[in-house]
């Protein structure tokens, strides 16, 4: 046992948890994803964004060993993706499907229960313990799971891929169907588990889910997008910018902004407001605010432009209909 | 590789809890062993003692069975395509587990009470019969050797059936479809066992020698076209 932690340690100092080259699947003539590569590194919540039929169920499947590659290459916890190494793989990861999948007619106790046999987990009864714990089900244990609410059946689900402590956790779509306050409960499980730093691939729609909860984010639609911090991508994907509002128009904005340090360039929005292109916000607002005041302008506001990640997924996604429009 | 052990004894342990709760698969297990116990002790209680000579060349309790072959077929059917339906199949195939154990402790889950309910629908069938049948009739229905034909060939039954039962419902995208597809593949061993009970096959040790063997190279033949027919990634992304 203390062997096997030593061997884990060393794979998570010394290779990403999980690596894909070049990865693709296609049922026949049609293409789920193709020639998707990233790193995940462990102890990293790594969000897979991307519209309905853009794969990333296909993906998890996929790298969960449920589903064989048609082509590229990948290592997941340490071990090639290949069918010889499927049940160690599985041995060291957990999904999550979208769909609980609980057996309905057993208590949470009972499927708990079978699903830690499964995964060989010693002192079954201590983890199932612990994992209730968890996710705040400790009173529930006996409770059939056709009784319990959709979000509570979520966090069942959760308990069971939590049973074998395992070094990569894919949730696919954790918080689809469930009502704000259950979603809610489930980040906040999500976030608990990443500052237990376990290594976490989420698949979902909710941008601010993974705005919130992800360290990088790689969005798909059949190929792969983008990849990055959501910050480093709202960057990539839009101009740094000031929006200023004044109270009356400027008679000449052009002299006002032209020559200013860090300023690229300006835009009218709408009667009394402008946007300026800045190659650095800090450097360029005192300038600007001063040369506003020398212009006399009376200053409402200055502020950097706030772009979000659903700008940046909505910008990559419109570009794919606009090129592919079927 | 041998199949593990824990990983087999909780899948049995889940598909037998599972029954317990599903009141179909009950009445499937129920109806039709009552069924083949009422109407023949019925028949047989009217018999007069006279019906003692020509039962002594017949083989009529080996009709019964048709029980072990019967009541697995529900069980065997419902096993995979049950839990596609449930959404249960895809986080189960996402732990360790290999196929050949996923199918082997879901034959197990079947065997066990199929087998006990023919052994127990036989014994209270041969108990009523002693107590209750004409003394003549009693003992020319009730012979030694159809006796251990019972108690050997009803597991070998069992077992086969359910083997074309789970191979079934591993194609399959409908339980009831299923079934009845599995039924009709179990009849050719229902129409032997019932050739048998009237005479029709003759009921010798040679004969019985040569079924048992068939049916336990068809039972190893079972396990291993069961589990290549279970088509992993066609069971998770098919929709159909």
């Amino acid at each position: 046992m203390l062997e096997e932690t030593s061997a884990v340690a060393d794979r998570k100092r010394n290779a990403p948890a999980i690596s894909v080259r070049g990865l693709g699947k296609r049922f026949g003539d049609r293409v789920a994803f193709d020639d998707v590569s990233f790193d995940v590194g462990y102890g990293e919540v790594f969000g897979f964004l991307g519209p309905n039929g853009a794969g990333k169920t296909t993906t998890v499947r996929t790298l969960g060993t449920l589903l064989a590659p048609s082509s590229g290459s990948a290592e997941v916890a340490g071990l090639p993706l290949k069918p010889e190494n499927g049940v160690e793989i599985r041995r060291r990861i957990a999904i999550m499907p979208e769909s609980p999948g609980l057996y309905l007619r057993l208590s949470v106790g009972e499927n708990l229960r079978c699903f830690a046999d499964l995964y060989e987990v010693p002192d079954p009864s201590g983890r199932i313990d612990r994992v209730l714990r968890a996710v705040n089900l400790v009173g529930r244990v006996r409770d059939a799971c056709g009784t319990l609410s959709k979000g509570l059946r979520q966090r069942v689900a959760l308990a069971r891929a939590l049973l074998s402590d395992p070094e990569v956790l894919f949730l696919d779509e954790p918080t689809a169907g469930l009502d704000p306050a259950a979603a809610r409960d489930v980040h906040d499980l999500i976030d608990g588990l990443r500052q237990g730093g376990t290594t976490i691939f989420l698949t979902t729609h909710r941008l601010e889910e993974a705005e919130r909860l992800c360290d990088r984010v790689a969005i798909l639609s059949t190929t792969l997008r983008t990849i990055g911090r959501p910050s480093d991508l709202r960057d990539q994907q839009f101009e740094r910018a000031l929006m200023i509002k004044i109270v009356e128009p400027l008679p000449d904005p052009d002299s006002v902004f032209s020559g200013l340090p860090a300023v690229d360039g300006w835009h009218q929005d709408g009667l009394a407001g402008y946007v300026l292109a800045v190659s650095d916000g800090a450097i360029a607002a005192p300038s600007v605010a001063r040369a506003l005041v020398d212009a006399g302008a009376d200053v409402l506001s200055i502020s950097p432009s706030r772009h979000s990640l659903e700008d940046v997924y909505l910008t990559l996604i419109d570009e794919d209909h606009e090129a592919d429009p079927r | 590789m041998r199949p593990h052990t824990r990983r087999v004894r909780a899948i049995v342990r889940k598909e037998l809890s599972e029954y317990r709760r599903n009141t179909n698969i009950i009445y499937a297990i129920a109806i039709l062993p009552l069924i083949f116990l009422i109407q023949p002790l019925v028949q047989v209680f009217a018999l007069p003692t006279s019906a003692s000579v020509p039962l002594r060349h017949e083989h009529v309790l080996l009709y019964m069975l048709a029980i072990p072959v019967l009541v697995p077929v529900t069980l065997g059917a419902y096993s995979i395509v049950g839990e596609r339906l449930q959404g249960t199949l895809e986080p189960v195939l996402g732990t360790p587990i290999r196929r050949d154990e996923l199918l082997l402790g879901k034959a197990l889950a079947a065997f066990l009470p199929s087998v006990c309910v023919a052994y127990s629908v036989f014994a209270v069938f041969v108990a009523a019969v002693e107590l209750f049948a004409r003394p003549g009739v009693a003992s020319a229905l009730i012979q030694g050797p159809e006796l251990l034909a019972q108690l050997l060939f009803t597991p070998l039954l069992a077992a086969w059936s359910i083997w074309v039962g789970i191979a079934v419902s591993a194609r399959s995208s409908d339980p009831r479809n299923a079934a009845q597809v599995s039924l009709l593949m179990s009849l050719p061993t229902v129409a032997v066992t019932t050739l048998v009970a009237f005479n029709v096959i003759p009921a010798t040790l040679g004969v019985a020698l040569g079924l048992g063997t068939a049916l336990l190279f068809l039972v190893g033949l079972g396990w291993r076209v069961a589990s290549a027919i279970f088509d992993r990634e066609r069971l998770i992304t098919s929709t159909t």
